[in-house]
């Protein structure tokens, strides 16, 4: 029972932090309705800036993880002008491509710069709180009150600001939109903006609570891509709920099925991942017909 | 030949088809009109399954097709155009010719690579089979343009042809006319009372233009908000009050 | 110039990337059905033809075997994925190609994980050994003639029409009485069984296979293959496997450590992808158009 809590209490934790990097492919998806595989890559840039401008720079943790969301922010927006604009028209299955190979690109590109072995945040090593039944670190602490702080954040963005409601009109209906007016490309750089920030905070969460990697970019793809399709691709609360059960899923699984072998937790995802495309591609909170061909 | 019976479809709220009956005979022309948005292309969607209906059945020579899935009901020989043509844009004029005819020896890749000499054959034939249609509509000289490259007007003849190579029992064209000059359109409209006197196809046309309706239909279906509002032939059908409203209604 | 042992060694990669080209040009260039399971087919024949050859079974049943599992693995993995939509079938066929991967690195017991397996045997048919470079490409190439020739009459038959058309609209096609899902199906399981082909060629070539070979990295590289050589246009596979294997192989000899090259090449070719999708979607090459055969008089029309 212990056990189970405290399982279900990690995976919490970390289904807060894919829910960062999940919500980003949401938000793109919702307006432009394609998957940016790259945004896992971005999180995994976002965590490597935050390393180097806190242990290289030697500058403050908490402004480095500033500059990390903003210079990470400032990259989504790059490649959606460079790389996905020019396929606004084209076939879905291009900028597909395209934003498989961008995550290719960019997981190469750190490993040539940083080289591939695993990096820590240098962090002092705490003993865990005790909460009720569970064990709890500091750093997790940290890590899910920042998750919920940017989610909050990102509620009042969406439903109380004139900008907000701006983004959810041309989510909702981009021709429309922009028959009214509105300018869909800021709109649809200022997705983008957002989306990175919130993945490179994602992405360096996971650093401070494990390690960083190249290979971590993939890792929280798919991990956040399956979160998605299990919430319903395009809708953020989907984003959020799918997260908190792939975190979940990934936690119970790996321990009851795999003797805690934490190699298989991307393998559960997958399946999560193949099942729900199997048995309801529409998800959660999805509208029924986009992902089958009738 | 075609029975529709209580045929429904609702779009969440909003109910595209309701509980339409009507029955077409053998070697008939039909017409099926009514303002934009009474549910026309539904019904045709509704016959050849690309839709399920929320209720009542669709019979075929007797047979029930309801809930049959699109290419089961294009094989027991219900063919159909599209309001916005489907063409493959990629392929050449003959290729899209060539898609038509149903069960051939080729399409089995095993055949394919087995007994390439009977495919040929069957090829060859329906060429000349396609060659013959082409000529008809007026576009032979077009058999190996790309389909993107054609006018719109074109494009309609090819999609045209293509169902006739099906060589179906049952064709529903929808506006078939739409966007041709008159005097072609008239060649097309001949062309379809020719089938139906000398092959015995059965035909239900979409068509917004009345003159066409009332020259070439023998009797008229009208649909308004999903419902049947009126059936008849073209003089009843002219003086309907109940579709005379609904046109200027709208 | 560059000593004869590289370039027949080069030139047998080229065969092997070539096949599965062609195999992922049936399926991807036809008919557009974007599959990332095709490097994990690749392993698949690769790893049935190793066990079966390691297990003293003579090659013309391994390789028979690799081409046939990896048709039936992929009628598999078809059944539940082919109806799926552009995108997301794209990811269906990564999830289930990672799982095969996933597999072969952790059934320790069968496929010695992460070690992978040593010594296959060389291949020999009727008493011929391919136990040398020249000999193993004048296999290859062979190979890769049948296949081509396989390919090309099924591409231009009414079967391979047929697949294109599901490429350009699959409701019309469907609405000519065609059942997509069973084109669909022949498409994915002809062109897995020519990456299994593939796959049992590269094992009793290297005499040594390891998961790192099927990666989703490689089913990439696969696609930018068939993508530079034009979508649906084998010959322009064959070219572009030449072109893209050859750029690969020599940046192996700047003799950098082993990640920094693939890493190098991740970049490379990610970005002539890029430019690519930008400027040429379609490929360079064109496909063939489909010209009129029948030429008849018009005598012979009237008389019909």
């Amino acid at each position: 029972m212990k056990v189970l809590a405290q399982l279900l209490v990690n995976g919490l934790i970390a289904g807060s932090m894919y829910a960062l990097a999940a919500i980003g492919y949401a938000m793109v998806y919702s307006i432009l309705k394609f998957a940016n595989f790259a945004n896992g890559s971005v999180a995994m840039v976002g965590a490597y800036l935050t390393f180097v401008l806190c242990t290289r720079l030697g500058i403050n943790v908490v402004l480095a993880f500033v500059l990390s969301m903003l210079i990470s922010a400032f990259l989504g927006v790059v490649i959606d002008k460079v790389a996905y604009k020019p396929l606004r028209q084209a076939p879905k299955i291009s900028v597909l491509i395209t934003a498989l190979a961008l995550s290719f690109i960019l997981d190469a590109s750190v490993l040539l710069i940083m080289g591939a072995e695993f990096k820590r945040f240098p962090f002092p090593i705490v003993k865990g709180l005790r909460l009720g039944m569970v064990f709890i670190t500091p750093v997790q602490v940290i890590c899910i009150a920042t998750s919920l702080f940017f989610m909050l954040s990102l509620h009042f963005l969406l439903t109380r600001t004139r900008i907000g409601k701006i983004i959810r009109a041309v989510a909702d209906n981009p021709e429309l939109a922009a028959i009214n007016g509105l300018n869909t490309d800021n709109v649809i750089s200022i997705v983008f903006a957002i989306g990175s920030a919130l993945a490179a905070a994602a992405g360096t969460l996971i650093g401070m609570d494990s390690v960083i990697s190249p290979a971590m970019g993939f890792v929280i793809t798919i991990k956040g891509f399956a979160a998605c399709v299990l919430g319903g691709m395009g809708s953020i609360n989907g984003a959020i709920l799918g997260s908190l059960i792939m975190g979940m899923v990934e936690n119970l699984g790996t321990w009851f099925l795999a003797g805690g072998d934490a190699r298989w937790k991307t393998t559960f995802a997958y399946i999560v991942l193949m099942l729900i495309l199997l048995i309801k591609p529409a998800g959660i909170f999805g509208r029924k017909g986009e992902a089958r061909v009738f | 030949m075609l029975k529709i019976d209580n045929l429904t479809k609702n779009f969440g709220g909003l109910r595209a088809v309701d509980h339409c009956s009507f029955e077409v005979p053998r070697g008939a022309i039909y017409g099926l009109i009514g303002p934009n948005g009474a549910g026309k292309t539904t019904m045709f969607n509704l016959i050849t399954g690309l839709l399920k209906p929320d209720e009542g059945h669709v019979f075929f020579n007797g047979d029930p097709i309801t809930g049959l899935s699109p290419y089961q009901i294009a094989q027991r020989g219900i063919g159909r155009t599209f309001q916005i043509v489907r063409l493959f844009s990629n392929m050449t004029v003959m290729e899209n010719m060539l898609l038509g005819p149903r069960n051939q020896y080729g399409e089995n890749p095993l055949f394919a690579l087995l007994n390439p000499s009977r495919v040929t054959m069957q090829q060859i034939k329906n060429e000349k089979k396609a060659l013959k249609l082409l000529e008809v509509l007026g576009i032979s000289h077009l058999r190996d343009a790309y389909v993107k490259e054609l006018s719109y007007a074109e494009q309609k003849l090819v999609e045209l042809g293509r169902v006739l190579m099906m060589d179906p029992q049952l064709i529903l064209l929808d506006e078939p006319t739409a966007g041709i000059n008159p005097t072609f359109a008239n060649k097309i409209l001949n062309y379809i009372r020719e089938l139906r006197d000398k092959e015995g196809k059965t035909f239900i046309i979409v068509e917004h233009n009345m003159r066409v309706v009332m020259n070439l239909c023998e009797r008229i279906i009208v649909l308004n908000y999903g419902r049947k509002i009126a059936e008849g032939t073209p003089e009843q059908i002219a003086n309907d009050p109940r579709v005379i409203e609904a046109y200027l209604g709208v | 110039m560059l000593p004869t042992g590289v370039i027949i060694h080069v030139l047998i990669v080229i065969c092997i990337y070539a096949i599965l080209a062609i195999g992922l040009n049936i399926i991807m260039g036809c008919a557009a059905l974007f599959t990332i399971a095709n490097a994990a087919l690749f392993g698949v024949g690769a790893y049935t033809s190793a066990l079966l050859a390691l297990a003293g079974f003579p090659f013309w049943l391994d390789i028979l075997a690799a081409t046939f599992m990896a048709g039936l693995i992929s009628f598999l993995i078809g059944l539940p994925t082919l109806n799926l939509v552009g995108d997301y079938l794209a990811v269906a066929t990564m999830g289930l190609g990672e799982i095969l991967v996933a597999i072969s690195r952790n059934w320790d017991s069968v496929t010695r994980g992460p070690m992978g397996l040593p010594g296959i045997p060389p291949a020999s048919l009727f008493g011929f050994t391919f136990d040398s470079p020249p000999k193993f490409l004048g296999l290859s190439a062979a190979l890769l003639l049948v296949i081509y020739l396989v390919a090309e009459r099924l591409i231009y038959s009414p079967f391979g029409r047929v697949l294109k058309g599901i490429r350009e609209d699959e409701i019309a096609v469907q609405a000519l009485g065609k059942n997509a899902f069973w084109f669909k199906m022949w498409a994915f399981v002809v062109g897995g069984a020519f990456m299994g082909t593939a796959g049992s060629l590269y094992a009793h070539y290297l005499g040594f296979i390891d998961p790192s070979s099927f990666t989703l990295w490689i089913a990439f590289f696969i696609w930018s293959i068939i993508i530079l050589g034009g979508l649906g246009n084998n010959l322009g596979a064959i070219a572009a496997s030449f072109v893209f294997v050859a750029m690969r192989e020599s940046l192996r000899f700047l003799g950098l450590p082993a990640n920094v090259t693939a890493a190098i090449q991740q970049i490379f070719f990610g970005i002539i992808l890029i430019v690519m999708m930008i400027f040429a979607p379609r490929g360079l090459i064109p496909e063939r158009k489909y010209i009129t055969r029948y030429k008849g008089d018009a005598e012979d029309r009237q008389s019909d």
